[in-house]
């Protein structure tokens, strides 16, 4: 950031050209600022407000009720339930995506024959619309045709056919396999950038001493990757815990809401009962939710970034 | 390095990216299979990764039925309205940052990028409230609206990346002509940096083309819903018709995997150098 600071001091107009830079810059902003605040800071704010009143689209009732919809919320299982899933969903995601994609990145560092197109087709899965791949996942996870209980069975594993997403026991895994599926490959794309910023001098001292690729992975390449780690990790989970299409559509949050999550259960509350006031309370309670995740990483990455230096 | 790998090793990396392959192709590649495959093939028990009668019903399926042309064109005019508008207002912004001074832009270009972390459900509803007081409910302006707003925080974090690559010594010898700031970031910034555009277009592209929350909330009917809004309502009344849902994925997905394998090197590298720059 420093030497970011320095080279734009070279730019740096003089005084007397000062004012029209500085109006400049505000003009030039003023479209991105315009935009941000409409479409993102102002709904933020107006469902904080929403969450604070009993509106309804059906009765037409719009009236201050204080904190009633976060004392129902509270006692409601239903919200719970999806909190619960929701938190699931995002640990179990992103801690397979990362682990799996720092495999993956791994073995995209070494050279090989065709490495360029490993690298090309691991962007398919993540240019694929999410909806379309909730449908392929559909398809390739189905009770009855699907082609993974074919290959199951036939390799012995499972003894009758699983009804994968149509079952309350198997369905989030489903839809965790899926969202695995399409993000791994990028997560690995990000971390291999990380890898590929390790000097391999510093590598191939270590092997000189005789250090063994696991010891040198362990001790060089993982600490030093650690601070991409926790930042792919932080923007995943983010992520992930927003996730919306891939159940919407595969799922729809059941059987028996075992996969309900807080993005379908918010979007049902409004745009299925139509009660924005108690739909605003469960969407600003998965906002704060999704504030403290990003804080306790945030935290934790600050004292990693300490511990190195 | 090669020299000092074992044959063990070297049979561990080629499993490994043949395992990536299979991971990132196959369950495309059998889609694409399902799509010229007979129904009854399909359910015959016994799958083929060759489709044997090979069939074109359910591409006729997906654009005489369904009508997938309209949820396409719906998706071209949002996308790339969407794709235009975000170009412009982010090179606006993303030079701003870059080239006039502005104070604290770091705290600025942080606050745009996480505002592309919002929980977009906490959006939707009061969304849905303005479009439905202006009239704005089925329409593509509001989708494209939205969609401006959801993807600018990428492209001006990566237009800016770029722009802080050009040389400084461009802009001052400019300056000393006489060049103008406008005259600056058209005249001699943008040209220069063409290829960057490029990717940030096809990010910005690929975020409307793929978004389905807003668009389905804000549009009612195929007159202006897009691709995946219509992907998702691809359903017959007694099964679930999926040699018509693999023709329709075919068709929104290939041209857009074509894309991005041309642009391939210039999107990873878009992508990552803010994690990079660190």
């Amino acid at each position: 950031m420093s030497a970011a600071a320095t080279v734009s001091g070279i730019g740096r107009p003089r005084l007397g050209k000062a004012l029209p830079g500085a109006l400049w810059a505000l003009l030039l902003l003023t479209p991105a600022f315009v935009s941000l605040a409409s479409v993102s800071f102002y709904p933020i704010v107006n469902g904080l407000y929403l969450s604070l009143t009993n509106t309804s689209l059906i009765t037409q009732e719009n009236e201050f009720s204080g904190f009633a919809n976060y004392v129902q919320l509270w006692g409601d299982a239903q919200f719970w339930n999806a909190w619960w899933h929701t938190m699931w969903f995002t640990a179990a995601s992103t801690i397979l995506e990362t682990v799996i994609g720092l495999g993956m990145a791994l073995i995209l560092c070494e050279a090989f024959k065709g490495r360029g197109l490993v690298r090309a087709a691991m962007l398919v899965p993540w240019a694929m619309p999410t909806v379309v791949t909730s449908k392929m996942f559909g398809w390739l996870f189905d009770g009855q045709n699907g082609i993974i209980n074919y290959i199951l069975l036939h390799a012995g594993l499972i003894d009758q056919n699983i009804n994968w997403y149509g079952s309350p026991d198997t369905a989030m895994t489903t839809i965790i396999i899926a969202d695995v599926w399409k993000t791994t490959p990028f997560m690995a794309l990000l971390l291999l950038t990380g890898l590929q910023t390790v000097p391999n001098s510093l590598i191939e001292a270590a092997r000189m001493d005789g250090a063994k690729g696991w010891i040198t992975f362990w001790h060089i390449r993982l600490p030093l990757l650690m601070p991409t780690l926790l930042i792919a990790g932080l923007f995943r989970a983010l992520d992930a815990f927003r996730v919306f299409d891939l159940v919407y559509v595969l799922t729809g949050g059941g059987p028996a809401d075992s996969t309900e999550t807080l993005s379908t259960l918010s979007y049902k509350v409004l745009f299925s009962t139509l009660q924005f006031g108690y739909g605003s309370a469960v969407s600003t309670a998965m906002f704060v939710t999704e504030g403290i995740i990003a804080l306790i990483f945030c935290l934790y990455l600050i004292r990693q970034i300490r511990r190195a230096q | 390095m090669n020299d000092t790998r074992s044959p063990l090793q070297t049979i561990v990396i080629y499993l490994g990216a043949l395992l990536i392959l299979v991971w990132s192709g196959g369950p495309f590649i059998w889609q694409f299979s399902t799509s010229f495959q007979l129904d009854k093939a399909l359910t015959s028990g016994s799958p083929s990764l060759i489709p044997d009668p090979f069939t074109l019903e359910h591409y006729y399926n997906a654009f005489v039925e369904k009508e997938l042309h309209r949820y396409v064109w719906n998706s071209m005019v949002v996308s790339l309205a969407t794709t235009f508008l975000c170009l412009f207002v982010g090179s606006l912004a993303a030079f701003a940052l870059s080239r006039l001074n502005v104070k604290g832009r770091f705290g600025i270009l942080m606050v745009i990028l996480s505002v592309s972390m919002f929980p977009q459900i906490a959006l939707v509803g009061p969304l849905y409230l303005v479009a439905t007081n202006l009239g704005l409910l089925d329409t593509y302006t509001a989708l494209i609206i939205t969609y401006l707003a959801l993807g600018l925080p990428l492209v001006t974090w990566v237009l800016f990346g770029y722009f802080e690559t050009l040389p400084r010594e461009i802009d001052e010898a400019a300056r000393m002509d006489g060049v103008s700031i406008p005259g600056l970031l058209w005249h001699i910034i943008l040209p220069m940096s063409l290829p960057s555009l490029v990717t940030t277009g096809l990010l910005a592209f690929i975020t409307a083309w793929n978004e389905f929350l807003f668009a389905l909330a804000f549009t009612s009917n195929i007159d202006r819903q897009t691709i995946p809004v219509g992907i998702a309502n691809f359903t017959n009344l007694y099964y679930v018709p999926w040699g018509d849902i693999a023709a329709a994925s075919a068709v929104v997905t290939v041209p857009l995997i074509v894309l991005v394998l041309f642009f391939q090197r210039h999107i990873i590298e878009g992508l990552t150098q803010g994690g990079v720059k660190e």
